[in-house]
């Protein structure tokens, strides 16, 4: 009974044991991947034409979403937020909501996770079935490596694009912002734009948010690119690994977009 | 999709998302509170700072001429010492008075200034003489309630007392 019971504990004990080492070998796995990606890095500006293939389909093809969510998202935030603000008459600071919920938060937030499932997924699926097909050996029987031929230009891809989609995103939510504040509801628009540039500051709050989007593109990028190299070569490896993907960057964004506001927006909200 | 039509599409992207960031900065976002504009500081002590906040315009006839920049507490005098960071394109008069104002009942707290008529001028690191402080509402409230109270029990008992015989009239 006794021995029963301590071959459970142990059992037990050594699932956990099992999983923290899996999870601490697969982070040391993704430090030394970043690295390596980053070494290849001036490889894979010599050829620019990589690069800017990969921006423009992570970047340009993303634009439609990005844009069109931006659009609805500062449409309805305005709109509630006008509910709300004009309980307390308060509804000329309507702008100023807008804005600064679009540039610190869901500017970046939002497009960080549009851009996971809309171009990570991508990346890791592509990545993945090269490796399936053995695309990846191949190029390495030919001497060229593929993390300077595949993965770097792909990881910088994400990387450039994310801060851009990230501002358009947000110009786009104020643009929405401002149709149906001053548009629809009526608010007038001289105050409009004016609270807001009253109540927004370039630093903090522009560059933090363009800070965030960036750092976001990393995370977003180094896991597609890692989940796509480190996938099981078949079928279900491949759809099980674009599907971490999209889960792993979203839960990343949301918890280091927390960290960050934290240490970003710590003075300016307490002090 | 052939080399060129790529690179046009990339550059198209560039060039709004630079365009985007350019809107935000300029158009939704202020540029006055960048610490590289040139500019001087000044001191002004108050007795009390109310709700004065870091980084509160300074504005002189309405218009923001500078940013509060540091708050501290004087131990000897226990007055609260703020650091003002002014635009060196305005001057004020050695007999500015600066007072601390709320723009509407809720809203942002803000250090103004109203320049006098000497024809000596602030330099960078001077004290401004003359202060206003912050009005506290609850200290306003319990003020005018304890001064009610007090007229009150000096002589105007009277006004009580005409609101006790109506009631009994209209009783009868």
């Amino acid at each position: 009974m006794s021995a029963e019971l301590t071959a459970g504990v142990a059992q037990w004990l050594r699932r956990i044991g099992g999983a923290v080492t899996g999870a601490a070998s697969k982070l040391g796995f993704v430090s030394r991947f970043l690295l390596a990606v980053l070494w290849h890095t001036p490889g894979a500006f010599r050829r620019m034409h990589l690069t800017l293939r990969e921006i423009y389909f992570a970047g340009v093809l993303s634009l439609v979403i990005i844009l069109m969510s931006g659009l609805f998202v500062g449409m309805v935030l305005s709109l509630q937020g006008y509910e709300t603000l004009k309980r307390y008459g308060a509804d000329e600071q309507l702008g100023i909501l807008v804005a600064l919920s679009l540039v610190r938060e869901l500017g970046p937030v939002m497009s960080g996770l549009l851009f996971a499932s809309r171009a990570g997924s991508a990346i890791t699926a592509e990545i993945g079935l090269m490796k399936t097909t053995e695309q990846l050996a191949a190029m390495e029987m030919m001497a060229v490596d593929p993390l300077a031929r595949v993965v770097a230009p792909r990881f910088w891809g994400g990387v450039i694009s994310m801060p851009l989609l990230a501002a358009l995103f947000s110009a786009f939510g104020i643009f929405g912002g401002y149709v149906v504040g001053v548009r629809l509801i009526g608010i007038d628009a001289g105050a409009f734009w004016g609270q807001m540039k009253a109540g927004v500051d370039v630093w903090p709050d522009v560059t933090n948010g363009i800070i965030k989007s960036f750092v976001f593109g990393i995370a977003v990028s180094l896991i597609a690119v890692f989940e796509g190299y480190d996938a099981k070569p078949t079928a279900e490896g491949v759809s099980s690994a674009t599907t971490r993907t999209v889960v792993m960057s979203s839960l990343m964004i949301l918890a280091l977009d927390f960290v960050m506001t934290v240490f970003m927006f710590r003075g300016a909200s307490v002090i | 999709m052939n080399r060129s039509a790529i690179d046009l599409w990339v550059g198209i992207f560039v060039a709004i998302g630079f365009g985007a960031i350019i809107f935000l900065a300029l158009k939704v976002g202020n540029l006055v509170t960048l610490d590289s504009t040139p500019g001087y500081h000044l001191d002004a002590s108050f007795d009390n700072i109310g709700g004065l906040k870091l980084r509160a315009p300074v504005k002189a006839a309405g218009v923001v001429v500078g940013r509060v920049e540091k708050v501290r507490l004087d131990t000897k005098t226990y007055d609260a010492v703020v650091t003002l960071r002014i635009d060196r394109q305005y001057e004020f008069t050695k007999d500015t008075i600066a007072s601390i104002n709320t723009s509407g009942l809720l809203g942002e707290v803000y250090i103004g200034l109203d320049a006098g008529g000497d024809s000596v001028m602030l330099k960078d690191g001077d004290r401004i003489g003359k202060t206003q402080s912050a009005v506290v509402i609850e200290k306003l409230i319990s003020q005018f309630l304890f001064d009610k109270a007090s007229g009150g029990a000096a002589g105007e008992a009277a006004p009580v007392k005409t609101v006790e015989k109506p009631a009994g009239e209209t009783k009868k």
